[in-house]
């Protein structure tokens, strides 16, 4: 199969200044994180707070370009790309945000900002753009009278169709989604993931699938990208590492994740502490503060991304939990 | 006689305003465990805000029965109500940074609310208020009676937020979302440490939360609430696995689980205030419905295992 995203080594650095008489920091969000993504198939990432999702979401909509690595999109390189390459691939990666409240502008009306990506990407003629924008607000399930509302007049869940719908005018390759349910109500919620499998399933899609929530990543996840602290701890099918995660926070991720129907066999990984500053991130495995199986070994030396059991994880220990 | 005891509760913004709470009962023993759960304007929060008198006009509540410990809330004065909350009744909100004065040390919010409610001053404040940090399990926890909220991460924060609250020897815990804002693994460490700081002094703990699956976790018993009203009521785990109500079935239903392809999702929207059906709120949404229940809205009456509002319920022949 043919990748339509290919990431390699993936690097996002930010200085930090620390006021006049201190150094510069400097702040690794992402670093060096590789996978690749055929077209139909959703890549989920996930992980807490300042692990670096959502800079690798910036990084992949093209709205920061990476300090290093490289980024294919459809056969395309983006890294060192110049302003009318980059153009014509963001065409191709669209994006949609957490919070449908403040991704829409509230003065323009439904229709307009649906056509706009038509305005300013293609030439078709005002009958065609008005078209095609009736046509995707009824694939999301909303009526041709919202064309000419504003956003306040809908509810959240409507407002996250919106959304979607907009990323979807251009029929993208690939559609990054930044928590796209979590602001919403479970029943919305569920709503919403199926609009998002109707649609991947209509248009072959390949979504990367930003969410902290793992009971809804495996909803719709076909491969999985587990971060923390800007690495990649654990990468490979979605279904194979949740049957069996291999990394200790890929297991604790998902011990502490509440279920409603309680496993009595479920082994209870409960992690104790937070996430470490990531201005000055643990020598060794960045994980080991926290992880209860640490050695001398994970604390002097970094474990290497490596194949184990069908999936990439970067543990020394990771054959003792096949 | 039970610890909290609520009748009727209804609570509406302006005289002739449909209520946003709408005859809500609910009873509540010592040493419980209870949540609400309900989505967004289910009227959750604000059955709780009423519950501490803390509804500002024009918001008007009225209940047949509003007692905490044998005290009557709706008849309680200025000072005998702030004698009481924060004592006896506490609560725990769902951003922790915005519940804590950012201008003042965590040592100094914590000492003052043992001033106030305990008489404790000096030296025997400034321990109780460390033995407070350390029972909520603060790493290095003299250090951080002089730090100010912003120099704490929401997890820390949150812990901070529960010591206020149980400094007083509070006999009921309101949770309000105590850990929607937090990370997974924070929120499992935080939740387990409000049922183990519940299991030893024996106070009781009403979660307030839309994570149907925390709950299932977490509490002994379930109020479901659905556009202002109580609409099922019943012990945990049987409840959720066998719901009465379709809305409860629903909401389950909803929820990724592993296996499910497609989730189930009800039609429509949660009605507003203004534009509640006649009969069974969930009447316009529910696969189920019949003529009687546009008709009329069905009574919260006796169901197989516990209370709901349906006259024709899920799940009520009984296990082979």
């Amino acid at each position: 199969m043919n990748p339509v995203l290919i990431a390699r080594q993936m690097t996002r650095h930010y200085r930090v200044p620390r006021g006049l008489l201190r150094p510069a920091a400097t702040l690794q969000a992402l670093n060096g994180v590789s996978f690749e993504l055929a077209a139909g198939q959703t890549l989920a990432v996930v992980g807490e707070s300042g692990c670096g999702k959502s800079t690798l979401a910036r990084a992949l909509t093209l709205i920061e370009e990476p300090s290093a690595g490289s980024l294919q999109i459809a056969g395309r390189e983006a890294a060192g790309a110049d302003r009318a390459a980059l153009k014509a691939l963001r065409r191709d990666v669209q994006m949609v945000f957490q919070n449908p409240y403040a991704s829409l502008n509230p003065r323009r009306k439904i229709g307009d900002q649906l056509a706009e990506p038509l305005l300013i990407n293609t030439d078709l003629s005002r009958a065609e753009r008005h078209r095609r924008v009736l046509a995707m607000l009824q694939q999301v399930g909303l009526r041709p009278e919202h064309y000419r509302r504003y956003p306040h007049m809908f509810s959240g869940g409507q407002r996250q169709r919106i959304a979607i719908a907009r990323a979807m005018m251009l029929h993208p390759k690939v559609l990054v989604a930044d928590e796209p349910t979590s602001a919403l109500d479970v029943s919305i919620q569920a709503q919403v993931l199926n609009l998002f499998m109707d649609l991947q399933e209509e248009f072959a899609t390949a979504y990367v699938f930003i969410s902290h929530n793992l009971a809804v990543v495996r909803q719709i996840a076909d491969r999985l990208l587990v971060m923390y602290l800007g690495r990649a701890m654990e990468t490979g099918p979605a279904e194979r590492i949740y049957q069996r995660p291999l990394h200790p926070y890929t297991q604790a991720l998902l011990a502490a994740t509440p279920r409603l129907h309680g496993e009595p066999q479920r082994e209870r990984v409960r992690l104790a502490g937070e996430p470490p500053n990531p201005l000055a991130p643990p020598a060794g495995c960045v994980f080991h503060p926290r992880c209860p199986y640490a050695t001398e070994r994970c604390r002097g030396e970094e474990p290497p991304l490596r194949e184990v059991d069908g999936r990439e994880v970067a543990c020394h220990y990771a054959e003792r939990f096949v | 006689m039970s610890l909290l005891e609520i009748d009727n509760l209804s609570v509406r913004f302006g005289a002739d305003a449909p209520p946003v709470v709408d005859g809500l009962d609910l009873r509540l023993d010592a040493g419980e465990v209870l949540a609400i759960v309900g989505e967004s304007g289910s009227g959750k929060s604000m059955a709780m805000l009423a519950l501490l008198g803390l509804v500002a006009p024009p918001g008007r509540v009225a209940a047949d029965r509003l007692r905490f410990a044998g005290e009557d809330l709706l008849r309680l004065g200025g000072r005998a109500r702030r004698r009481l909350l924060g004592k006896e009744l506490a609560l725990v909100f769902q951003d922790p940074l915005a519940a804590l004065d950012p201008s003042y040390t965590v040592g100094f919010q914590l000492v003052e609310v043992l001033r106030q409610h305990l008489g404790l001053r000096g030296a025997a404040a400034r321990r109780r208020a460390l033995e407070l940090l350390e029972q909520v399990e603060i790493p290095a926890a003299a250090s951080r009676l002089e730090a100010y909220p912003h120099q704490l991460s929401g997890g820390m924060a949150q812990r901070v937020a529960i010591a206020l609250a149980i400094a007083g020897e509070p006999r009921l815990l309101i949770a309000d979302e105590p850990t929607t804002a937090l990370d997974v693994t924070i929120q499992a460490q935080i939740m387990e440490l409000l049922l183990n700081l519940q299991r030893e002094r024996g106070m009781a703990l009403l979660l307030i939360s839309h994570d149907l699956a925390v709950v299932a976790e977490c509490a002994e018993r379930v109020c479901v609430m659905y556009a202002g009203q109580a609409v099922e009521t019943g012990p945990l785990p049987e409840l959720f696995d066998a719901p009465a109500h379709p809305y409860t079935e629903a909401l389950l239903a909803a929820l990724p689980e592993p296996g499910r392809k497609r989730l189930a999702s009800l039609p429509g929207v949660v009605p507003g205030r203004y534009d509640r059906p006649h009969g069974c709120l969930l009447a316009p949404r529910c696969p189920y419905v019949q003529d009687d229940c546009r008709a009329s809205r069905p009574p919260l009456a006796a169901k197989r295992q516990g209370l709901a509002r349906c006259y024709h319920p899920r799940n009520q022949e009984n296990p082979a």
